[in-house]
Parts: structure tokens; sequence; C-alpha cells
């Protein structure tokens, strides 16, 4: 039913969206340049028929800490499951540094959101940190000492050393954040991305959090976090996307955080996009 | 050898080790299935194997394990396809999803096995609690102990069950990182390159090997009790997983042989004649073990909790006393009497040498309780502080919660972030220090 | 007693069903059926509840528990002197052991760290285990013959007694009644539960309401299906209703219907085959039902989607050929060749015939000398078309910030569903932010 899609003129940078002419069925190659840890190029995603995300561009500046944000049900946390390929895309192309996932995927770290994990499971603080070298251990070999004092390490950074023997389930909210922080930082990757990193902790935690993004930035590294407090974005973040099911706008957070772009965001003047998705979906399932 | 050794050795070892081997076998795969809330899926598959082994048997005449694990896979596999279009085509829950195929497929089984009714070697029966009692070892005369030929004289079911034994130790001890991994945060597992789909399905075909095997020994039906009773009981008496994993294969082999021995020795014992089912008592010993762990378990029992919550309102009583206490002796002569309530802690409170005073009298605080005193009124009162300073709470809101705050977290933990400590409440009373008297009356004597 | 008619071989002829399908076949045989009808009916309408209660595994768990009441029963009548083999007496015991497994289930959720799935198969096999050790006992514990025990679990309908058929047709007839009466409540309890309880309705007695039901309807199920597949009953006939509607009075319909009909032909298949498992039979029979209506439905079923899928397809491929023979129509009057066709919209030419032949069939083009052309009622259709194309392109850009190079992709998706209503919506908002007129706009 659908052309194959073609890739998309290339951006300014940090801007918004470039106009082009007239409608044709082919276009220029873009220009992504290979530095960036993320590329997301024509991305769309659809569950159960019903578009989620709709042709999404962008492009993630390197050693930056960029927020996604958007209201709810916008497609943020499928945004970063379908870049990890934990959704099925419907199209597009998501590149890490040129390179497809599988290739890149030592380098990427994923924080995912709190309530998707079962607490109650018989594990430690240190054994979940533990869990982020997995990845260079490989199948089959067992977890050495030096990659246990290596996620220790990694849980004292966060504050929780002393904890690291603990029960999660004895653990509170906020210091169950960081057990996936530091698990993350275990993992040492060189992009990140985090589900609401901050949702349900407390402040210290949130101070804690973002030193720790801080410490990551000037390390050269590149995170990417779902944020849902529009007070303390421009604050905590250098890159913003504001995301509706498609972009709105992307670029360096003060200048993209308008109050036009966040009304276009959260004002509700895509419902008729809602409903035609809705009007796709279901042409498909039948009446 | 006596006449009874070698009754044993011909009668009851073979059954007994059976039993224990598959108990060992599923009760260490069954962790994972009750870890990743999939117990039933285990129930599912060992209800779904049937008619691959019938027709496996029906088609080759054979009942060698050879044979009957790819019948076994295959109808295993073909279910959990099926389950998963239901799911999907049908938009029914997962559950139902599940039973649907997998009560066809049971019922397929068993009505094809009645087209092998003629042949006696596999029947109704034997699905549902396998047939540990026809396990006999007939060893070749003459023969020694541990000798090839009386090793080769082991029943086939036997062999199997040490084969799938040791497959499911070798595959969570091979692959123990990755199966933890997965059941606890499947995501994560295959962002970091771990399927998580290969190893649960690498789960699930141990488990339907593990059922397959166990099926001659203890019947499809009660292979279930030996997937999720001991994993469940030890789920109950630790919170490390190589622990549990450990005391489930030692609960499993225990409740086996218990289990195999009641089931043959204790009617008797009874002066009942005859024996019960052996796989059945199994079954019934698993359970009791289960129970038994769920009342008196000491961390996670229904008896410890219990204990611990009694615990916990009698230590909440006496605070209650001893602030009061403590309360009345700074308001001075002419306070007002205690409340009944506070009373009915005194007589603790006196055991733990807190209060002194005849049993009719009011009691009065003793050095320790009024340290103790000191120290619950301290707390509450910094809490008072905490809750009007930093959560902006009206001066005379904030009691209650104070109340319940003081018993159970200390308003000093440098999170809260009251740095330098206030000196007097929201209502100007005097915080209590750490060292230093009370206001107001001297202290009493401990009589 | 078996029904006659059914003789001692395995197979039955045509002549042989067809009696016993319309009754024919002698009182006991017609017993028989209704009472399997009427248990499948019971079976299906309370199932439904207890799948969209998501109970139905836990139906497993109170079926399996069953036996040791059974065999306890048995034990104590007949040491008391009763006739130990009474249906009634029995029936009675399951239904204790029934219902204690599903407290114990309760308890172990409520009051251990044990999730439900495992609490479920806990019960389900320990249970049924102490079964069947009581099972083995009792032949040495009393001279009293119980070898028909056997039958509770795999079920054996033709061997019923009359009494013992009336037995079950009662407890199935007074199970539909009672479903009947709280219909209301179930329903709503069923669809959210918050809700119900916030108006009022006592939601933990609807709930153990239900649960007696089910209870009912497994004692009532044990003798004909026997306790390992009664759950089936209770599952199969729901699910495969969902296929046909998803509407909640029309799903309970379909659900007692499909039921029932497994009961009749389940038992009539069953009683002419007499050394057949009856339990797995009538739950084939269930399950032949589901595959049919998992294939067949009209709604939802497989076929049907399929087919509905296909005409999409169709059609939107369609749409895009008048779109693009419209667009083209200014330069080449005269129509195109399939081959440009086909080109123009990315289709392979084997592809774009069909899609042809379809728009030929439907008068919005007609073919002469090898070029495909525009009829006037297709001239209008592809004008239709194209203006929906560039009011959806157009309403991307402006309010959606779409590039235009993008919109191509997105319009294709849109542009064959807009309705009406959304169609003046779009042209609404456009106007209202000074958009250009598009042709073919509503006045």
């Amino acid at each position: 039913m659908s052309r194959t899609r073609e890739d998309a003129p290339a951006r300014g940078a940090g801007g918004g969206i470039a106009p082009a002419q007239a409608r044709s069925v082919l276009d220029a190659r873009p220009e992504h340049s290979a530095d960036n840890p993320l590329s997301v190029h024509a991305m769309t995603v659809a569950y159960q028929r019903k578009p989620v995300l709709w042709d999404v561009d962008f492009d993630a500046p390197a050693g930056s800490l960029v927020a996604i944000v958007g209201p709810n049900g916008a497609g943020k946390s499928t945004f970063i499951k379908a870049c990890l390929e934990l959704i099925p895309r419907a199209s597009g192309r998501v590149e890490f540094w040129g390179e497809p996932y599988r290739r890149a995927r030592r380098r990427i770290g994923y924080v995912p959101q709190r309530e998707s994990v079962d607490w109650d499971f018989p594990v430690s603080a240190l054994d979940v940190a533990a869990m982020g070298r997995y990845g260079m251990i490989g199948w089959f070999r067992p977890v050495s000492r030096a990659h246990k004092r290596a996620a220790l390490g990694c849980l004292e950074r966060v504050g929780l050393g002393a904890l690291a023997h603990r029960q999660i389930s004895q653990l509170s909210g906020g210091q169950q954040q960081r057990v996936f922080l530091a698990r993350a930082l275990a993992q040492e990757a060189d992009l990140y991305f985090m589900d609401e990193p901050f949702a349900g902790v407390d402040a210290a935690t949130e101070r804690a959090i973002v030193d720790l993004l801080r410490q990551l930035r000037s390390q050269g590294k590149t995170v990417i976090c779902v944020h849902h407090d529009l007070q303390t974005v421009g604050e905590y973040f250098d890159h913003v996307l504001l995301l509706n099911m498609r972009v709105v706008a992307a670029g360096p957070a003060a200048a993209t955080l308008t109050n036009e772009n966040l009304q276009k965001t959260y004002g509700g003047r895509l419902t008729l996009l809602a409903e035609a998705s809705e009007a796709v979906a279901r042409a498909e399932r039948g009446p | 050898m006596s006449g009874g050794a070698q009754a044993f050795l011909m009668l009851d070892l073979m059954p007994l080790s059976a039993a224990v081997l598959a108990a060992l076998g599923c009760g260490l795969l069954g962790n994972f299935l009750v870890l990743r809330r999939q117990s039933l899926l285990g129930d599912a598959i060992s209800h779904s194997v049937l008619p691959g082994i019938v027709v496996a048997f029906l088609v080759t005449g054979s009942r060698s394990p050879a044979v009957m694990l790819p019948g076994a896979a295959g109808a295993g596999l073909l279910s959990v396809l099926l389950t998963d279009l239901v799911r999907r085509i049908g938009r029914v829950e997962p559950g139902a999803a599940m039973g649907v195929v997998f009560s066809l497929f049971f019922a397929a089984g068993v009505y094809l096995m009645q087209q092998a009714a003629r042949n006696v070697d596999l029947d109704a029966d034997c699905v549902l609690y396998g047939q540990l009692e026809t396990l006999f070892w007939t060893r070749p005369s003459g023969a020694g102990l541990l000798s090839a030929a009386t090793l080769a004289s082991v029943p086939r079911q036997v062999t199997t069950l040490v084969i799938v034994a040791a497959c499911a130790v070798g595959f969570i001890a091979l692959l123990y990182k990755e199966l933890r991994l997965t059941s606890f945060d499947p995501d994560l597992a295959t962002s970091l390159g771990f399927r998580a789909g290969w190893v649960g399905a690498m789960l699930l075909a141990l488990v339907a090997a593990a059922t397959v095997a166990s099926f001659e020994a203890v019947g499809s039906i009660l292979v279930v009790a030996m997937l999720i009773c001991p994993a469940a009981t030890a789920r109950l008496l630790t919170d490390r997983m190589d622990r549990q994993l450990v005391l489930s294969g030692l609960i499993a082999g225990a409740t086996a042989a218990a289990g195999y021995f009641a089931g043959t020795r204790l009617p008797g014992a009874l002066g009942l004649p005859g024996a019960v089912n052996a796989a059945g008592a199994i079954a019934v010993v698993a359970g009791l073990a289960f129970a038994l762990a769920a009342v008196a378990s000491p961390s996670h029992g229904i008896v410890a909790r219990a204990l611990r919550r009694q615990a916990l309102s009698r230590r909440i009583a006496v605070e209650d006393l001893l602030g009061a206490l403590y309360r009345r002796a700074e308001a001075g002569p002419g306070a007002a009497p205690l409340a009944a309530r506070l009373l009915r802690a005194a007589p603790l409170a006196r055991r733990l040498g807190l209060v002194a005073g005849a049993p009719a009298q009011t009691p009065s605080l003793t050095e320790k309780g009024e340290t103790a005193a000191r120290a619950i009124v301290r707390r509450h009162r910094l809490w008072e502080a905490y809750l009007v300073e930093r959560a902006g709470m009206l001066p005379d809101h904030v009691h209650e919660p104070a109340e319940a705050l003081e018993h159970v977290l200390d308003a000093e933990s440098p999170g809260l972030g009251l740095d330098p400590l206030p000196v007097v409440d929201p209502q100007g009373k005097r915080i209590p220090g750490d060292g230093g008297a009370p206001p107001g009356q001297a202290r009493s004597k401990p009589s | 007693m078996t029904p006659a008619g059914a003789g001692q071989a395995s197979g039955a002829s045509l002549a042989e069903l067809a009696d016993i399908l319309l009754l024919r076949s002698g009182v006991n045989a017609a017993n028989v059926l209704l009472g399997a009808t009427l248990l499948g009916c019971a079976a299906g309408l309370v199932g439904a509840f207890a799948l969209l209660r998501k109970r139905s595994l836990m139906t497993d768990a109170l079926a399996h528990a069953t036996l040791p009441g059974i065999c306890a029963a048995f034990l104590i009548a007949d040491s008391v002197g009763l006739a130990a083999k009474s249906l009634p007496i029995l029936l009675a015991g399951a239904a204790a052991t029934g219902v204690l497994g599903v407290l114990a289930v309760q308890l172990i959720v409520g009051r251990t760290r044990v999730r439900e799935d495992a609490a479920i198969g806990i019960v389900l096999s320990v249970f049924f285990g102490a079964g069947v050790v009581l099972l083995s006992a009792i032949p040495r514990l009393t001279p009293t013959p119980s070898g028909g025990l056997n039958s509770f679990i795999y079920g054996q309908a033709a061997a019923l007694q009359r009494g013992e058929v009336v037995l079950i047709g009662a407890i199935g007839a007074g199970v539909l009644g009672a479903t009947a009466l709280l219909l209301k409540p179930l329903a709503l309890v069923s669809f959210n539960d918050a809700f119900a309880q916030s108006l009022g309705w006592p939601v933990r007695w609807i709930d153990l309401a239900l649960m007696a039901l089910v209870v009912l309807v497994t004692i009532a199920g044990l003798q004909s299906v026997g306790l390992i597949m009664i759950v089936a009953l209770l599952i199969i006939p729901p699910a495969a209703a969902r296929f046909w509607t998803d509407r909640l009075w029309r799903m309970l319909l379909a659900s007692a219907v499909i039921g029932g009909l497994s009961g009749y032909a389940g038992a009539t298949l069953s009683a002419a085959a007499p050394n057949k498992p009856a339990g797995a039979v009538i739950v084939l029979t269930a399950g032949a039902l589901f595959g049919a209506s998992m294939l067949l439905a009209p709604r939802r079923g497989v076929a049907a989607e399929g087919l509905r899928r296909l005409a999409l397809h169709l059609r939107v491929a369609g749409d895009h050929m008048l779109e693009a023979l419209h667009d083209a129509a200014p330069d080449h009057p005269r129509g195109l060749p399939l081959a440009a066709l086909a080109r123009a919209r990315g289709l392979s030419a084997l592809h774009a015939r069909p899609v042809l032949a379809v728009l030929r069939a439907r008068a919005l083009v007609s073919r002469s000398g090898g070029l495909f052309v525009l009829t006037a009622r297709g001239r209008a259709e592809g004008a239709r078309v194209s203006r929906n194309h560039r009011l959806w392109a157009e309403y991307l850009v402006t309010h959606a910030e779409v590039a235009r190079t993008h919109v191509d992709w997105s319009a294709d998706q849109v542009e064959h569903v807009l309705s009406e209503e959304l169609v003046a919506a779009l042209e609404q908002s456009i106007h209202s932010r000074g958009g250009t007129r598009l042709p073919g706009a509503t006045p």
C-alpha cells in the first residue's frame, strides 16, 4: 500500500524543519554525520495498526544531554524502545555512529522505567548493578571478581555502596532508581537512554542524578532522557526533542522551548492527527 | 546381602531414584518458571506434550525416550505457537489462550491413547500418576553391584531421568546469569544481546524434556507439583537466588524420598493393608512442605509476620506511653491523667525497666525510661519542625503525622536537610537535646 | 446402561448417529444428551463470566481439587452405612474440597509472597495428589466396589443412571436459571468492578456467587467430561464466542450456544463410540467449534479478516490508480498503458492487473486499445481522491509541520480513510488559517 520511503533533506543545525519545494517522489540523500551518536530517520512505529510515531527525524549531538518532552501517549517511551529494537518499526532507519544497532550495541546503555521490573526478585543491589557488565562478559561465562568490583564502584558512584548486598525490595524508590543508574554506568556505554529517570524520586536523588548526568557529559558521553517535568527541562538538559506523535521541534533547549513550540506540543492542535491515526487503524481492523 | 536389602534394591531403589531425580530436575527448572510467573506454563506444557508422546508411541511402537522426546518437543512447540496465535487473533488474555490450547491438546492425547488401549504399556492411569511401582530392578545374578552388566540393567526410565536431571543442573549452572537477567529484566537483556526469547525458549524446552522424562515416574499431573512446590517453598525461605536454587533442590529431593516412603511404608505402619499411590503421596508431602514453610518460615511465614506485627504494635504502645509521661512531666503539676489506652502498655514498660511504680498508680519514668522518652519526644518535635519548615504544613496539622513518623523514622537523617537542627517545635515547645535534664519535674527515683 | 443403538464396535453408522441426534435412540440416550446440552450451556455462560473476570485458570484448580472430596465422601458414606456411590453424596464431597481449593489459592496469594499462578499450580497438583492417594487406598479400606470413581477423572457420559442424569440436568438448569437472574450484576462487575462498587453493588458477594456457580457447573460436569477436562468447557466456548462479537450480551449468548452445541454434539459422538473417552470427545468437539469460529466467524474470523484486508488493499491501490490517471489526464487524454500506470505507483505489472480489473468492474476505468482511461464516474472519483490527498497534505504541512517532501507517505495512508466529517473538519481548520481553496472543496 505505501510506497518506499525516501530520505529527507538535511536539517539546519539545531534548528527547526526547513520546508522544501514541490512534492516529488525522489529526494536528495541526507548528510547524516557518522559522528552522531544517534541518527533517526523517518521512523514510524505502529502499535496494533495504529501509528504511534509518525515519520520522526532526529539527530542527537554528541556529548550532550537531550530531553524528550511531550504529553502522555506522545510516544516518548516508544521512541526509545523503537531505537533499541525492543519494538518493531514500521519504517525508517536508526543509526548509531553511522552503524546499525546490533553493531553498536556495546556502546549503548538503557535505564528502563522503574515500574517495568519485578522488585520482589531475589537479587541484591550489587547483583543488579553487575547485570550491566553481562554484555561484556558474554554468554556462559560467570561474573568474575573484577566485574563485581567494577559494579561495586558504580554503586558507590551513585551513593549506594553501603547497600550493595541489600535485597532490592528493601530499597526505597529513589534508591531503586539509583541502582538502575549504577547498572547503566556499569555498562560503560557512550550513549545512554533513560526512561523517566526522575519520576517519583526524592529531591536528594534528583540532585544526585543530575550530578551524574553532568559527569557523564563531561566525559563526552551522550544521554537521552524522557523527561516529564517542564520546570526543570531547561535547567538540566542542553538539547530538547519535543515529541507528540511526530517531531514538533528539536534543538538547543533555550531556543526550542518557546511558548509557541510548547503550545504546539501540548496544545491539542493535533487532535485531527490522532483521529486520522484511529481511522487508519479502524480501516484495517474492520467494523 | 540380607533379604531386606535385596528387596530394597530390587523393589525400591529404582522407584526412589526415579522419584528423586524427577523431583530434582523439575524442581530446579521450576524456580525460573515461578520467578517469571510462568508456573501455569509448566502446567500447560505438561498437559500439551501428551499427544506428542502418544503419537510418537503409536507411530513407532516404542517408548524409548529417543522417540518420545521429539514427539513431546513437537507437541510442546506446536502448543506454544498456537497459544500465541489464539492470543493475538482471538484477543483473549494469555492465560485463557493457554487454557484453550492445552486442554485441547490434552483431550487429543487422551483420545489418542484409547487407540493404544490395546497395548497395555501406555494408558490413562500412567498419564495421571505414572507407574513408579513398576520400576523393578532385576539385576543379572552374580554380577557385582556396580558392574557394567548391572548398570546396564537399570530401567530405562531411570537412566533417562539421570540424563535429564544432569542437563537441568548443567543448563542452570551454565546459563545462571543469563537466566537471572532475562527473568528479571527482559528488555535490558535483549538490549545487551541476550535474547530473552531464546533463553525463555530453551527453558521451556528443558521443562518439556523434564516433563517427558518424569511422565513415566510421576505422571503428567503430578509433574506440576514437582515443578512448582519446591521452588515456591524455597522462595518463602530465602531472599537470595543462589540459596533458593540449592534449597529447592534439597526440598525437592527430600519430599520425593519422604513421599515415596510415606506412600509405600506408612500405611503398613498404620496397620492398613497395602500401599497407596506413591506419586500422589509425593505431591501431598510437597504440599505439606509448602504449607509448613508458609506458616513457619522465619523470614516470610505467616506466623513470623504476625509476630513481627505484634512486636511492632507493642513497641509503639510503649513509646506512646513514654512520650505521654514525658509531656506530663513537662506540663507540671495539675496535668491531666493519662488515657487508659496508654496505661495498658504499663506492665510491659515496667518489665523493660522503663517505668516504675505500683500497678495501681500512675507510673513514673526510670532513668532509662527518661532517656528513651526524651529521644521519642525529640524525634516527634523534630518531625513537626520539618513538616512545617520543609513540607509547608500548617502548625496545627502536624501533630498526627509526627505521631506516626516518630516511631519509624529518625528526623535527624541528613537527607531531611534540617541543618542546623531547630531548638523549638512549631508550638513553641523546647526540643529536648541529646543529653541534659528535661524541663519541669526532677527525675523520679526508681523504686 | 448404554443407549440402544450403539454397538460394541467403535464406529457407528450414520443412521445410528442420526437416531441419537434426533433423540430417537431411547429415553436414556435422550436424557444423556439433554443433560450434556444443559451442562454445556451452563458452562459456556458461567465460563464467559469467569473469562471476563480473568478467573478461568482458577477453575482448573477447582476442578482438580474435587478429587479428594469425592474419595473422602465415598469413604465417609461407606463407613456410616450410606450408599457410598450415590451421586449427590459424591458431588457434595467434590464441592466441599473444590471450594477449599479455591480458598487455599486465595489464602496463599493473600498471605504469602507467592503469586497467583504458582498458587493455582500448587493447589491443583497437591489436592489432586491427595485425591490420587485416597483413590488408591479405597480398595484396601473397604470392600465396597469403587471402580466407578475413576470415571470422575475422565468422564463417562454414556454410563449414567437415569437418576444421575436427572440430577445433573437439574444442576445445569439451576445454574442457567441462577445466572439468568444474576445477569446484570455479573455483567456489571465483570466489566468494571470498581465502577460497580462505587454504585453500591456488593462486588464481593457477586464474585462469591460466580464462584459458587462455577463450583456447581464443575461438579455437574464431573460425570460427563471428567474433572481434568471440565475446565475446557469453561474456557473454550467463551473464547470461541469472542470471534463472533464484541458486545457483552451477544458474547454471553454465543458462548452458551457454543457450549450447548459442544455438549450436544459431543455427547452424541460419544454415545456412538462408547469405548472412547467421553470427556475427550466432548472437549474435542468444542475445540472443533472453536477452530471453526476462529476461521470462519464473519467479524473477527481469520478468513473474514484476510478478505477484509485484501479488499482494503485493492481499494487503496485502486484509489492510487485513479489518482494517477486523474493527475495524468491533462497530458495523456487517451489514457495510459498498464506498464506506465504500474510504474507510476511503484507496483509490479502483475500486481497492477487485478487492481485495474476491479476498477473496470466498478465502471470507473475503461480500456481501449491497451490504454486505460477514466470513465465519467472515474473522473469524479479520481478528483475526490486527489482532493483528499491534497487536503491532508496541506493539513500536515500547515498544522503538523511535516516537511512537504515527507507528505507523500503519511498522506498515502490516511487519504483513503478520511470520513466526510473528517474532511469537513480539515477544510474548516485549513480555511481558518487562511489556506488556499482546494479543488473540489465543499462550498
